[in-house]
């Protein structure tokens, strides 16, 4: 079931466009911001909602890098891997998160703090390697700037 | 040194990082372009035929012509409505960081850029597509929009004039090819965000069918200054006949990594020498993609080359988003290239063949290369591979952008390529 205010939010959004399918994006982002991810069940709700069926929406749903089909973390990881992050060191500050978390892209620490995953450039190459926690982008990344940042997030 | 030359798109920005908020925006002479096109009697036309006169070409890395691209957009009483402008603010392309700027320090400018795109092509509806990890841009735009609706800049009638324009952000669910205009469209609508084949072209059938029009925001935001000071101004603030401003960009070993508003067609040796301040002490200049992923390397020689749309394609690249990224020679050319390949790989729609097939084939290629496991006939391959993703073979410029860079990295770094075939390992690891 989407609570009344994930269908008030929705709702707010699907005016700004001509057609309700076209604000599917913007009710999984929805739905995702307040529970995490977006389930099986929260995804058939969804759809419901908008009238489209659920595999429409799930080919839709998991074409987007932002949009989380599997459970994440309380917090997610996502570490630019182009090139010129790539350029600037970034295998080494992979390597430390892996290290560090105990965990490779696409997982999550068993205690269910950090999900770790690759993400395209973040628009940062001049302070590059960057990575992104939850909403606030890092830069000028090196191992110990990685350790103090993480600290952050519980 | 003649005096300072002008930098309109970047002038007004507060040295503290801090947005202009719209009193501080108006102060700066803000919001008189759309007083001078909806109050001053300037019809839609008038506004195209600035614009065009101008040699505006759009910054997001096609460098087509802006108000052509206007004008193909059907006006008059049969004209089928509503009529959409989108900002393409889906800044993905890897090496890329000029859109930014321009949204998180001078929103206002973006928004009057667009208002102003927006009477001339008749748009009831504007979008704003932004990716979805642009937070802070976020944030900075969707106050300005509604400090934008509460002056009337926005809504219905704005300033009295009769011209009514609803603007909205959307925040991408992130992915690369929703760069792509077409791609873009369907994304807006709330689909997978596949090319369209085209034509028909976004001006005539786009979004939701209608006729729309989709402009870079570095485009939109030098379009209040064309109006307030008039094409041949704008013009006259190029070294060559491209014209304007350009925000370039350098990533890399180099010194200053930064980004940069100077006149078009500004040299690459002078933005990566004098601006970049040159390479980081100990390593040495080898290459550059010029503006982003999808432009061909150019090497030494090509450094003297104005940076602009017209200059570029004579070397054998382009500008693209006019932002470099630079190899230096401790780094490995056939690993970067392999970083290139996997990123288009992985963000391919996966629509056509070529891309989703072809792609896949030259990271792996380039993986076992940089692993020891290459074998001689792989360059065949590769450069196989580059001709089967030329355009015409794919809806779209991705796998064409991808065998850019391929192609140049295979002509240019031959001699590594091959080491690490006949070396069975990467010599820079």
């Amino acid at each position: 079931m989407l609570t009344t205010e994930e269908i008030t939010e929705i709702e707010a959004e699907a005016g700004h466009y001509p057609k309700r399918e076209a604000v599917c994006i913007d009710a999984l982002k929805i739905v995702q911001r307040r529970r995490g991810w977006v389930s099986d069940e929260s995804l058939r709700d969804i759809a419901a909602h908008l009238g489209m069926s659920p595999t429409d929406l799930d080919s839709v749903a998991t074409f987007y890098n932002l949009i989380f089909r599997r459970p994440v973390g309380r917090h997610v990881i996502m570490v630019c891997d182009s090139v010129s992050c790539w350029i600037m060191g970034q295998e080494r500050i992979r390597k430390h998160l892996n290290e560090r978390l105990g965990i490779e892209f696409g997982r999550t620490t068993s205690d269910g703090r950090f999900t770790l995953l690759p993400i395209v450039c973040l628009g940062c190459c001049d302070h590059a390697p960057a990575m992104m926690v939850d909403a606030d982008l890092h830069s000028d990344l090196n191992p110990q700037k990685i350790d103090t940042q993480l600290e952050k997030y519980k | 040194m003649t005096a300072t030359p002008e930098k309109p798109l970047t002038r007004d920005m507060r040295p503290d990082g801090l947005p202009l908020d719209l009193l501080a925006y108006e102060q700066a002479g803000g919001y008189q372009a759309i007083r001078k096109v909806l109050q001053g009697g300037m019809t839609p036309q008038a506004v195209i035929s600035e614009v065009k006169d101008s040699n505006l070409r759009g910054r997001g890395g096609a460098g087509f012509s802006t108000g052509m691209k206007w004008s193909f957009v059907p006006f008059g009483k049969d004209a089928p409505n509503p009529t959409y402008l989108v900002v393409n603010a889906d800044e993905m392309e890897p090496g890329t960081f000029k859109d930014r700027l321009l949204m998180e320090r001078n929103p206002h400018q973006l928004i009057e850029g667009a208002i102003v795109a927006g009477f001339a092509i008749e748009a009831d509806v504007a979008y704003i597509f932004l990716r979805g990890e642009y937070t802070l841009a976020a944030e900075r735009i969707s106050r300005a929009i509604a400090e934008a609706y509460e002056r009337h800049y926005l809504g219905k009638d704005i300033l009295g004039s009769g011209y009514s324009l609803e603007l909205h952000l959307h925040l991408s669910g992130g992915r690369y090819i929703c760069g792509e205009e077409t791609g873009l469209l369907n994304a807006l609508e709330g689909k997978r965000a596949n090319p369209r084949s085209k034509p028909p072209f976004p001006p005539v059938v786009g979004l939701f069918g209608k006729p729309t029009v989709v402009n870079n925001v570095e485009t939109l935001c030098c379009v209040p200054h064309i109006i307030n000071n008039g094409a041949a101004w704008f013009g006259g603030l190029g070294r060559t006949k491209d014209g304007g401003t350009k925000l370039y960009g350098a990533s890399g070993k180099v010194k200053r990594p930064g980004l940069w508003e100077l006149p078009m067609g500004t040299t690459v040796r002078e933005i990566l020498e004098e601006y970049a301040g040159g390479m980081r002490d100990g390593v040495k200049f080898r290459g550059l993609l010029p503006g982003g992923v999808s432009t061909p390397f150019i090497v030494e020689e090509h450094l003297d080359t104005p940076m602009d749309f017209t200059s570029m394609p004579k070397v054998g690249s382009r500008m693209g988003t006019g932002t470099m990224i630079v190899l230096d020679d401790h780094t490995c050319p056939v690993g970067m290239t392999w970083n290139l390949m996997r990123f288009f790989g992985r963000e391919s729609c996966g629509f056509c063949t070529p891309c989703w097939s072809g792609l896949g084939w030259a990271e792996r290629i380039l993986q076992s290369m940089e692993e020891g496991r290459g074998t001689p006939g792989d360059l065949e391959k590769l450069a196989f591979q580059t001709k089967m993703w030329a355009p015409g073979n794919t809806f779209c410029a991705l796998a064409p952008g991808a065998a850019d860079p391929l192609g140049t990295a295979l002509k240019y770094f031959r001699g590594e390529f091959e080491r690490h075939i006949s070396e069975h390992r990467c010599p820079w690891r």
